[in-house]
């Protein structure tokens, strides 16, 4: 750790982070999703001309607007603690971040104020084609104005496409398409949109199935559960084809959360999935202690999704500090991994390098100064070491990760055997009659919930202890303010977002209750 | 009869809209609630831009960043 640094003050600025982006991803999946299956049924509405269809359009339309108008905005405080406690890293990033914020803060406030409108207040007063066309873009801009953050997010976990400027201590960009079509931003984007429909679609069917457990609004409550189920299944399919491909992403930019993920301190070939574990509780890296209390895996798993071969070596934790196994680089070349005390070691030329070129450009010596940049573009690659001074300090939290990870999954199948089982029951005519699947469909909105939160556990807690992987540690990317004052607008955020999620989930419930009715919404 | 003038016509559109509306009446009022306090009051009183508020040019804030990435205890070799 750095030594200067207030490690209150890195706790407390990630703990408000983390909390404030959490409550704002509270209210942010069920927006991405329900908005499309709001605008296939108005689809149907428009291509049917059946009433029922309208009513079921504007029923959801409501629901949809609690949750926008409690959840809009709240994404607004992150990019104040950018600004505030995070100074030194929204100044490190540079334009990469600039860009496509730039373009998702136009998007959605062209979005915002003009489809929704037309959403909302457009019946009776435009077309119904052009009020479709609305729906249609408010579900389609939606998902765009997410990309550009997930982007965003993506470059933090494989910064590419850009470039150092030792002068001002920024990055530049200098490949849109290399930031924007980078594998791991593509990744995210339909992995974390996807989780989102699926979330969505269990909302729908969760308050359906509530609908048909009171006998009412049958109809609207079978055709809902029909759009959703199907929605759903395919979202679930497409999930786990992008969660592989997320894990493969992981396994070439970031083994160390791979590792931490199936909570892998030895390395192995052929190396198994976990399906069910228990790491073992204050395991070290560098003990003797078994990785697992226990374990059921498949064997060789981990391996092909992880490098595509059954045999491959998968590295684990301590692989990773100690450095020496081979590995295969992008340009297929066989090298062998170096140490992290290694990394920090060169982490700590490229700093070195980097004080010594500003000075000797203030001096105006021009050859110390290109002695020391071409010291420091060598080393820059691992930049961020150098700030670390224990190898220990790049191993985020294990079990954290692992059983975040391993809840996401584990809840991920079973949304896929929910969704198909009310879809066959529905197709029977039996649905109505299974009760205890109605109510297990009510009790499942929360754990689509928390599959989603465990999600962005896996992405960021799995990355630590980097805000820009290798290049920029936490530690380094705080502001020097007072840790005291994190820690009031933590509490005054706890408070905040708490209130808003009560008032979300009261007025939901309230107009859940009510159910659909004529009129405006 | 319909008016002409396109702003009026929008006026009236977002207007007729809001006065129809039922629960989002309640929505709005969490809404502009909601914006007083992110923005009056977070950011006015919590949230200042740290780089701005200290410096007042792009290079002073490139010189302060580098200083704070560079300082001695980051390069210091166990």
């Amino acid at each position: 750790m750095i030594e200067h640094l207030d490690s209150a003050l890195v706790d407390w600025s990630r703990a408000q982070f983390a909390l404030t982006a959490m409550y704002h991803w509270l209210f942010v999946p069920l927006t991405l999703g329900i908005t499309f299956i709001i605008a296939f049924m108005e689809t149907l509405y428009v291509k049917t001309g059946d009433p029922e269809w309208k009513k079921a359009t504007k029923f959801w339309m409501t629901l949809f607007g609690i949750n926008f108008a409690i959840g809009v905005a709240t994404g607004i405080i992150l990019e104040f603690e950018f600004g505030t406690n995070w100074s030194n890293y929204s100044w490190f990033v540079g334009d990469i971040f600039g860009a496509p914020l730039a373009i998702e803060g136009i998007m959605a406030f062209f979005m915002e104020s003009t489809f929704i409108a037309v959403m909302f207040f457009g019946w009776n007063k435009v077309s119904k084609k052009f009020h479709l066309l609305s729906t249609w873009l408010v579900a389609i801009g939606s998902n765009l104005s997410a990309l550009w953050i997930l982007v965003a997010n993506g470059w933090m976990q494989f910064p590419t496409g850009m470039h150092f400027n030792p002068e001002t201590a920024r990055n530049e960009m200098l490949n849109f398409w290399d930031v924007f079509l980078s594998p791991v931003a593509i990744n995210k984007f339909l992995h974390t949109i996807t989780s989102a429909y699926v979330l969505s679609a269990v909302f729908v069917i969760g308050v359906s199935a509530w609908f048909l457990l009171k006998g009412r609004e049958q109809l609207l409550a079978k055709r809902s559960i029909i759009i959703a189920g199907i929605f759903g299944i395919l979202s679930s399919l497409f999930l786990v084809y992008t969660g592989d491909g997320s894990a493969y992403e992981v396994a070439q930019k970031q083994p160390m959360k791979l590792a931490a993920m199936e909570g892998l301190y030895e390395g192995s070939e052929g190396a198994g999935l976990i399906v069910v574990g228990m790491p073992t509780p204050g395991k070290e890296y560098d003990d003797d202690k078994d990785d697992y209390v226990f374990k059921f895996e498949i064997p060789k798993l981990l391996s092909f999704l992880g490098y595509g071969s059954v045999d491959a070596f998968v590295p684990g934790v301590k692989d990773l500090i100690e450095g020496g196994y081979e590995y295969t680089d992008e340009d297929g070349n066989l090298q062998t991994a170096i140490s992290t005390q290694e990394k920090i070691e060169m982490g700590k030329l490229a700093i070195a390098a980097l004080s010594s070129y500003k000075k000797a450009k203030e001096a105006g010596n021009a050859e110390e100064e290109t002695v020391n940049l071409k010291i420091f573009r060598e080393n820059f690659k691992y930049f961020g070491y150098g700030f670390l001074n224990d190898p220990k300090s790049v191993i985020p939290n294990v079990p954290l990760t692992f059983y975040s990870f391993h809840i996401m999954v584990g809840l991920g199948f079973y949304f896929i055997a929910l969704f198909a089982a009310v879809l066959i029951l529905i197709y029977r005519g039996q649905l109505t009659e299974k009760r205890w699947l109605l109510k297990l469909s009510i009790l499942t909105i929360p754990l689509a919930y928390i599959a989603s939160m465990s999600g962005w556990i896996v992405a960021e807690v799995g990355r630590q202890p980097w805000t820009i992987q290798d290049l920029l540690p936490t530690v380094a990317a705080v502001s020097q303010i007072d840790a005291s004052a994190v820690q009031i607008t933590f509490w005054l955020f706890l408070a905040i977002f708490t209130a808003l999620l009560i008032a979300e989930l009261k007025i939901m419930i309230k107009q859940i209750k009510i159910g659909p009715k004529e009129g405006g919404h | 009869m319909k008016n002409k003038n396109v702003f009026v016509r929008i006026f009236r559109f977002y207007y007729e809209g809001f006065k129809s509306m039922t629960v989002g009446k309640r929505l709005w009022a969490i809404i502009i609630i909601k914006l007083f306090i992110m923005f009056a009051i977070l950011k006015l009183f919590f949230f200042k831009d740290f780089l701005n508020e200290k410096f007042e040019n792009e290079d002073d804030k490139a010189d302060y960043v580098i200083e704070q990435l560079t300082k001695p205890n980051n390069i210091k070799h166990d």
